[in-house]
Parts: structure tokens; sequence; C-alpha cells
């Protein structure tokens, strides 16, 4: 198998959004184009209304990501466990792909003996620590997020942490929804210190929109914008793709 | 690949007397009642005929698969028992969920929560299991692994002489990766000491701070800057401050290897049992005190004495005057 890069949106958010294209299906979108889509719901206390939570599972499972509802509290130690484990589950939907393909039949993990899959976790948690990963950070800063966004931003530091002390490269882009002239404004261009955030949440200005659908439309034509420069540059560096019959 | 509320919820909550029956190999277990839940799975105590054994059930197929990898690379380390050993693993077509659920079965350890070990037989047993634990520890280290998740529940206590045993591999990792699994409270990432590459020093930190948490009354939770936050907590505490030095470099990720941290809590442990001794080997001290004390007393006695007596004079001398 060849090495590439995994792509992943991570939306956070604190409800529905309200402007612009249903958000599950530009993860949809997202997901057709191999990136990845996990979104994080916070909660102040009580419980997230149905209806917000209801999209977030939708942009989740249409992203081919994973989902979560939590208080800000435990929010550090959810963003570092979603990414990995969305990680580890589109590395095995690609180490599926593959015995499907030696064996020529539908032959998952879950089918072979107890004892065989040992030996298929270990590609997939070597894999899991030796890929390139470039994460895009989309935060919702519209109306209450605004008193949330220290606690993202220790969670942020927390998951450039955890993912930096994998063997694999790892790049962080963010970018915030609504923007002052976009509807998502990019604060951070690729890089691997996720650090750099600390600058950049006072200059945060929140309106009324929460247009989730447009941010995300934003973040994977960010995505691609990156990939085009780079195959000017001939760098050969291509993203796993995912198929969505998967 | 969590497992979905739903699914953990039932699996959770299975009924004492549920028969588990392995579609590879056949055998069957009968669960006899939860041991207890983490993140990716439940193990139920159960047995298959007259043995008793620890079930571990999951929805997550990759997970447990790694964990039996892990389990299965600990069982070629001779002479060292570095985790529960690993008796079968297999599927089970449970009449609840549609889908087959994994499962291993693994020994059963009998024995008590190291934190809630030490709560009932005293702190004194703290450094003492420390010792063990490091040992052991170190042993794993020399293998390349890092054992990840350390805290109080992943640890039992277990047998007379009591002896320390590890549990829950989930968190294991060769050397050099991420550590895969952690708990915030004794993770050095989470205090701001440090990275979350597994190396010795990781183990070490977490290894501190389950000494920390078992001998200190709260619950502890951050606040501000960490390290001054659990030096304080070891400062306040009598117990701790024994063994401040060792606590702290642990904390600082200065020790390279378990035997070297192993060889200062043994040294400040003895240095202080000895010091103990002296102190009740000189009792003249206190005494000495006392009699002062009673010295102080009979002072007292003799001012009221003499100013009773003058009063008196005065009074007299009053009355002589009146009646002349």
């Amino acid at each position: 198998m060849r090495k590439g890069t995994l792509r992943q949106i991570l939306l956070i958010t604190d409800g529905c959004s309200n402007h612009g294209e249903d958000p599950a299906a530009m993860a949809a979108l997202a997901r057709e184009q191999g990136i990845t889509v996990n979104v994080i719901g916070i909660l102040d206390q009580g419980a997230m209304d149905e209806n917000g939570r209801r999209e977030i599972e939708a942009i989740a499972a249409a992203g081919g990501g994973m989902s979560q509802v939590v208080y800000a509290k435990q929010l550090s130690q959810t963003v570092q466990m979603v990414t990995r484990q969305a990680m580890t589950q589109t590395l095995q939907g690609l180490v599926n792909r593959e015995l499907k393909q030696i064996f020529g039949s539908d032959v998952s993990l879950e089918d072979l003996p107890p004892d065989k899959r040992g030996q298929v976790m270990e590609v997939v948690d070597e894999l899991g620590e030796t890929v390139a990963l470039d994460v895009l950070i989309l935060i919702d800063t519209s109306g209450s997020m605004k008193t949330k966004l220290p606690t993202v931003k220790e969670a942020l530091i927390d998951l450039s942490l955890s993912l930096n002390a994998r063997m694999g490269e790892n790049r962080f882009s963010v970018f915030i929804f609504p923007g002052k002239r976009a509807h998502a404004e990019k604060m951070i261009d690729w890089t691997p210190r996720i650090e750099e955030l600390s600058t950049i949440f006072p200059k945060l200005a929140s309106g009324g929109l929460t247009p989730t659908g447009p941010a995300l439309r934003e973040a994977i034509a960010y995505f691609e914008r990156k990939r085009s420069l780079r195959s000017w540059i001939g760098d050969g560096d291509e993203p796993y793709i995912e198929e969505s019959s998967l | 690949m969590a497992m979905s509320h739903t699914s953990k919820n039932r699996l959770c909550n299975l009924p004492p007397g549920t028969v588990i029956t392995g579609k590879w190999h056949g055998r069957s277990y009968r669960l006899l009642r939860r041991l207890g839940s983490g993140a990716n799975g439940v193990v139920y105590l159960a047995e298959n005929g007259r043995t008793r054994v620890a079930v571990k059930l999951s929805d997550d197929y990759a997970s447990l698969a790694s964990e039996m990898n892990i389990l299965r690379r600990f069982a070629k380390v001779q002479g060292a028992a570095l985790g529960p050993s690993l008796l079968e693993a297999d599927d089970w077509q449970s009449p609840f969920a549609r889908e087959t659920i994994p499962f291993y079965v693994m020994e059963y350890i009998e024995g008590e929560n190291f934190a809630a070990f030490i709560r009932r037989r005293g702190k004194e047993w703290a450094p003492v299991l420390m010792m063990q634990l490091l040992s052991v520890l170190d042993r794993l280290h020399q293998e390349g692994w890092v054992f990840g998740d350390l805290k109080p529940d992943n640890l039992i206590v277990t047998g007379s002489p009591p002896s320390v045993r590890l549990l829950d591999v989930g968190g294991t990792t060769l050397q050099g990766r991420a550590v895969k699994e952690f708990t915030e409270l004794y993770d050095r990432g989470y205090w701001g000491l440090g990275s979350r590459k597994a190396e010795p020093s990781y183990d070490l930190f977490a290894a501190a701070m389950v000494m920390i948490s078992s001998c200190c009354p709260g619950p502890i939770e951050k606040k501000g800057d960490g390290r001054a936050q659990l030096l304080s907590i070891i400062e306040t505490d009598r117990f701790l401050t024994r063994y401040k030095e060792v606590l702290q470099k642990a904390l600082d990720g200065r020790y390279r290897k378990a035997a070297d941290m192993r060889r200062d809590l043994l040294a400040a442990s003895s240095r202080h049992t000895s010091a103990e001794n002296e102190r009740k080997a000189v009792p003249s001290r206190r005494s000495g005190r006392q009699v002062k004390r009673r010295r102080q007393a009979r002072g007292i006695v003799e001012t009221v004495v003499i100013a009773a007596a003058l009063l008196g004079a005065y009074a007299f001398y009053i009355y002589w005057q009146l009646a002349m």
C-alpha cells in the first residue's frame, strides 16, 4: 500500500446551522473527495436540543466520520479521541479494501478468525502511527460559542500534543465561521504547530448567522486548492481516497 | 470505532447467568457479574465448568484485536507476569444483537483496587506497592513497551503477601510511538509537563501521580500552573512530603529508568523509618519540657499566695485605722 495523507475536517459547534446549504450534503461531498468530517458539539449544561444533536450526527454520518456531544470540560479528551478513532476507522476501511482485493470477495476484519485479526490490526496500528495527517479545524464562533472559545483553544493545543507524539507528520489549519467577508475565514494556514493559535482568538467578532454548510464547502475548497498547488510543484503526495461504497 | 451508546448499554447490562458461546471454538462461559467497563469494552467474571475467568466483550473489533496482540506479546516475556494471561479469543452470536460480538477470555485476578487497598490498610503501603509496580514497569520498559494508561483503576492488589498486578493493557504502546490511551489526571501532557510520546518517563510521571492521588484525601483537579499545584499538594501532606524529592523528579521527567526511581523511593523510605526510630530512642526532651511547665505552675501559685497575704495585711491595716 502506498503511503499517503489522511485528510480530516474537524467541525466544532454548539448548535444548528441557519444559513445556506445543508451541512450534511457538504459533508457527503467532502467524503467523495476523500476527506473525513468529524463533528463535536459542545454544551454548557443540560442537554443539546434534539435538532442540534440530529444535525451533528447527520453531518458526521454523511462525512464518514465520528460525532460526539460533550460538556466543555471534557472537550480536550474528546477532540483527541475522535480524531484518533476516525483515523483508525479510515485506515481500517482501506485495509478492508485491500483484503477484498486479495481474497476477491466480501472479506472484512470481522469475517477473519479472531487470531488472524491481530495481524491485520498490527498493520492498521502501524499505519496510524506513521501516516501523514492534515486536519482542517472549523470553529463555529457565532453567538453562544463565544464563551466556550478559551476551552476550544485548550482542546486544540491538547490535540496537537497528542498528534505530534506520533511518528507521522501532521499539519493543522484553522478556519472560523462566520467570517468577516466570506462564510469561513482562514485563521491559520497549514502548520505543524497549532500553538500559534494563542494569538488568533482575540480578533474574533461574532455575528448572528451560523452558515455551517457554506463553511464546510469553503473548507473542502481549501483542501483542493492546496492539492492543486502541490501538483504544480510535483510533490506527488496523493491523498487516500476512501470510496463511499465502503 | 467507539461503541455506540445503545450497544454499549446492552453489553454492560447482560444479566448474570447469560451464557456466551464462541462460534469458532465452541466453548461456553456463564457470566457471574460485571467486573468493570472502560472506553472500549466491558469485563465480566465468568465460569467455564469450575474455572473462573474474566471475559472482555466489545463491539470494537479493532481495539480488541490490538489488546490481544499485546497480551500475546506479554505472554512471551519470561519470568514476570506483566498483565493477565490470555486464554482464548472468539466471537459470540448474541440473541440480543444482530451482529456477532467479539470477546476474549483471560485469567481472573482476584484482588482489590489499588486506591481502595491503601484507604483500608494505610498509607504506609503506598511506597511498598509503588516499589513493586516500578519493578514490573522496569521489566515492561526493557521489553520495549510503555504501559500508557497507568492509574489506580488499572492496578489490582492481589494475594497474601499483597502484590500489585497490571490490569488493562489498552494503553500499552511500543516505545517511540504516541501513547494510545490515557487518563487526563495521570497524563503529563494534561499537566503541561511533557509530551505524549511513549517513553519510560511517561509511565514514571503517571506512577508518581498514582502515589499522590492515592495518598491525598480529596479529588485533584488541575487549576492554572500544574507543576506548582502538584508540588503544593505534596508539601501540604505530611506523608507525601517525605517522598518529595522522588516525586518531584518523576513529575519533571528526570528519571530515565523505573529502576532508578525505585532505588530512590527505597532510600527515602528507609531514611524516614530510621529517623522515626531515633526520635523514639530519645525520650528525655519531652519530659524536660514537662518539668518546665510544672515549674511555671508553681510560680503562679506563689504569686497568688503573696498577693493574698498583702491584701489581707492591707485590709487589717484599714480596719485598725478605722477602729482607732
